[in-house]
């Protein structure tokens, strides 16, 4: 799959709001994917491993939320899963339905560390 | 104490910033576009050849051919009546991204064209998560595949503009029940346009090849 393009897609994306908010180091960062969303997070963390690796996010945490897939029926407003073998609404039959979560694919946000929490660790060293 | 800054981006935000450059690139230039993906051996290049046979004497057409090794497509592409064809052998890489076209798009003289086809990688899983920037997005989907592939596979299903159903000749003879298959479609995508045809027989593809027509005529 494509995990490795994903990944580097994901560090740019931290990179760049790191730089932005003055961090010093990223150590946690949160997405928020699909359940139609094709990834693997193991692979992620490991190409992550490998390519964060002298950056100022190496050896931060990815964690993972996992939404599962829903869709809403136009016709009588049911929520219900897409279980994947019936697609259509199981309260009217309908197939009038969209998606209504379950195609997430967002870094939602990071965890970092500024220069003064630098500072207070030297101290404290 | 670690500080959290909310970021809220698409992870594949970068891949389609450049899928919009090509979108742009593409438009300037007057040509419609088609991204057309499938599993191995749906038959987008029968598609893209019987097209040809019909088109090439009205239209000049440009096909972009990913595959993961060899110009095998490019070449039978070139031998149809396209008027350029470019391989891009994406080196183990499952599906073409904006990047890859880019560079495609770099090495043709875009103005020459009325049509380009854009045949992505065999793959019914990752080309749907990578936009390249072209007007339309088509989905071949195969009689011999089986009727459950739109409820395996929805994020494909889900994302395109057309569907061609080919090898509709084979019907007789494989239990493909086209009512599940329809529905599980309409499902994931309401009132998509579908193309049921054969590369075999002919079958459908005056339909096929009239959309097509009307969209580069309409302009894009």
């Amino acid at each position: 799959m494509h995990e490795l393009s994903v990944t580097q897609s994901v560090l740019e994306i931290s990179l760049r709001h790191a730089q932005q908010a003055g961090a010093k180091r990223v150590t946690d960062l949160y997405l928020l994917i699909g359940q139609l969303s094709y990834v693997m997070d193991d692979s992620v963390q490991f190409y992550w491993d490998m390519i964060a690796k002298d950056t100022i996010a190496e050896g931060a945490t990815l964690h993972f939320q996992r939404v599962p897939a829903e869709f809403r029926c136009l016709d009588c407003g049911h929520h219900y899963p897409v279980d994947g073998e019936n697609l259509a609404c199981p309260n009217c039959e309908s197939t009038n339905v969209r998606l209504a979560a379950g195609d997430e694919f967002r870094l939602e946000s990071i965890d970092i560390e500024t220069a003064e929490d630098s500072d207070v660790h030297l101290k404290e060293q | 104490m670690p500080l959290n800054v909310s970021v809220v981006e698409n992870i594949m935000s970068a891949n389609d910033r450049l899928a919009q450059e090509n979108h742009a690139r593409i438009n300037a230039a007057g040509v419609f576009s088609l991204n057309l993906m499938a599993s191995p051996g749906a038959g987008k290049t029968s598609v893209i050849e019987q097209t040809l046979a019909r088109l090439s004497g009205q239209l000049r057409i440009a096909v972009v051919d990913g595959d993961i090794a060899t110009s095998l497509d490019a070449d039978r592409a070139a031998a149809a009546g396209a008027q350029a064809s470019i391989q891009i052998n994406t080196g183990g890489e499952c599906h073409l991204d904006a990047v890859m076209l880019r560079g495609a798009l770099e090495q043709l003289d875009l103005k020459q064209f009325d049509l380009l086809i854009v045949e992505n990688v065999g793959n019914l899983v990752c080309p749907a998560d990578f936009r390249l920037g072209t007007h339309k997005s088509v989905l071949i989907a195969s009689i011999p595949e089986g009727d459950d592939k739109p409820y395996k596979y929805p994020g494909m299903y889900r994302g395109v503009d057309a569907l061609v159903i080919n090898k509709i000749d084979l019907l007789p003879y494989i239990d493909f029940k086209m009512d599940f298959f329809r529905r599980g479609v309409e499902a994931l995508n309401p009132g998509v346009m579908t193309f049921p045809l054969s590369c075999t027989t002919g079958e459908g593809l005056e339909q096929w090849v009239a959309w097509l027509l009307q969209n580069v005529k309409h302009g894009t």
